[in-house]
Order: C-alpha cells, then structure tokens, then sequence
C-alpha cells in the first residue's frame, strides 16, 4: 500500500533535533511525525528542534496546524522549534489564506536556524 | 490552448496530494508563476480536504480555461454529501461544523480570482473556482 512504511526520520545532532521533510506530506505522514518528534524530544532530552521545509512546495491548513500543534508541544516540554527554508511563495500564500505560524521561529536556512536555536537555548539554559 | 484537464477522484487522504500536484502541474503549463501555483495548489488541497471531511467521496476537476483571450484555470470540487445549509456562515472565517478552523472557504476564495458555490442540503456541493494569469 502506497505510504504504508513511509517515514520522515528524525535525526539527534548535538542538542538538537532535526527533521527534514523531503517528501509530499500528506496527512496520516504528518501525524506520525508528530508523535515520532515529541517520542524523541522525551527519549533525548533535545533542547531544540529545527524543522527543515525547504522542499516542501505546498503548505494546507492540516498541514500547517500540525506543525503549530507540533511547536507547541515541543514547547511544552521545554524545547523551541525553528522552521527552516520556507518558500517565499509558500509564506505569501499562507498570509493571504490567514494561516498563522503562531509559536514558531522561522529562519532562512538551516545554518541559520541552528544559530537561532544556539541562541535561544544559550538564553535559557545559559549554558555558553 | 486550452487543452489540459484532469479529474481526480477524491476518496482518501493520498488523492488530496494527488489533486494539489495535478493543479500545480496544470497551472506552470497555463503559465502562472511559482506564487500563483502555490495559491491553486493550496486552494485544491483545501477544497479536496472539506470533500474528504464532509462528503466522505467527491471529484475534483482542473482545467485550462480562456476567457477574453485570458489564460486561467478553473477547479471544480464536486461531491454528493449533506450540503451546507446556511452559506453565508460557512464562508465566514472562523466558522467551522467539522473541528477545523473554519478557514477552507473564505482562504481559497481570498487565493483565487472567480469563486462560486451550488450547494443543496441532502445533494452537494459543488464549489468553483478561477484565477487568471495576469
Ligand atoms: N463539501 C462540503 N460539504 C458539506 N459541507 C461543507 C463542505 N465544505 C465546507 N462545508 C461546511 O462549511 C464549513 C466551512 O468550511 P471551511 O473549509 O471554511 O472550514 P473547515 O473545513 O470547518 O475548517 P478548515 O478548512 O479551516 O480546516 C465547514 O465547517 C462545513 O460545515
Ligand atoms: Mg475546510
């Protein structure tokens, strides 16, 4: 069956999760990777997690609630999200449709959201 | 030039991802710029999803269209489910029967050009939708 063993893996680097979506999300793939992140954020105490869009080339309201829903439990158990790479066109369309990206850190790039999660985390943990 | 079209028969959550990249597809041959396939492709995903939450099965049609020597694309969502029984509501931003945010409707109508719906309570809903290439 199409999609039946699929999965977005979820990679510990340093302190930090990191996820990389490379395929075309559809629901039941987005669901599993919320429950596969949060697993993972309780099995390795991760203080940050980036979530890399950058090929992702249509965002829905499903979609975009579940990564909202994702940044916010994270953030429940003490971990930040950034999303990395969004398309302009991508973040045009949202805005326009009236979806908001409430409660997640956005930056260009994955180097860049990596120095954003330093950053942040430095200021919680105030470990230099 | 009006040649292209594709009927996406639209029965589980994969043909959702089947109709938004057909409407990409469609809509670079049709000439619209990145922004504007994302616009269509965003716009199909919502109206696919409200098919598959509220009709349970439906059909979602894209094709070339002109209009006035203009090149666009048009989307049919069609189903045979419960209708909606009050329009005015459901194109209202926030309101939702179905445990959404109530932002399907009025967020694709704010993407697109053209956007109508035929509704009838216990027949369907047929909702389409137009955007030109400017
Ligand atoms: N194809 C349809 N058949 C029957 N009712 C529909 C259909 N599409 C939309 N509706 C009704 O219109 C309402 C508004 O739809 P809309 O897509 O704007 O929001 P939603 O689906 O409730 O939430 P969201 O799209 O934000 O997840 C729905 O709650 C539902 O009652
Ligand atoms: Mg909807």
């Amino acid at each position: 069956m199409q999609g039946a063993y699929e999965k977005i893996p979820v990679l510990k680097i340093g302190d930090f999760l990191i996820t990389s979506i490379q395929v075309a999300l559809h629901d039941r793939l987005a669901l599993g990777l919320q429950d596969d992140i949060l697993a993972k954020i309780q099995e390795t105490n991760a203080k940050g997690l980036i979530i890399d869009v950058t090929a992702i080339d249509v965002l829905d309201s499903f979609i975009t609630r579940i990564l909202v829903e994702i940044a916010k439990m994270a953030n429940i158990m003490g971990v930040k999200t950034v999303l990395v790479g969004m398309q302009p066109a991508i973040a045009i369309t949202l805005v326009e449709f009236g979806m908001e990206l409430t409660g997640i850190e956005t930056a260009l790039n994955l180097e860049k959201g990596l120095e954003l999660l330093e950053k942040i985390s430095q200021e919680e943990y105030g470990d230099i | 030039m009006p040649d292209m079209e594709e009927t996406i028969p639209i029965k589980d959550e994969y043909d959702i991802v089947t109709a938004r990249s057909a409407g990409k597809t469609i809509a670079s041959s049709t000439g619209f710029g990145l922004v504007d396939q994302t616009r269509i492709s965003t716009a199909i995903s919502e109206l696919a999803r409200n098919i598959l939450r509220y009709a349970g099965t439906g059909t979602v049609y894209v094709r070339q269209v002109t209009a006035d020597g203009r090149n666009g694309i048009e989307v049919v969502a069609g189903d045979q489910g419960p209708g909606i029984a009050n329009l005015d509501l459901a194109m209202t931003d926030g309101h939702t029967t179905g445990g959404g945010l109530g932002a399907g409707l009025p967020g694709t109508k704010r993407l697109m050009d053209d956007f109508e719906i035929d509704t009838e309570v216990g027949r369907g809903t047929i909702v389409t939708t137009r955007k030109w290439v400017q």
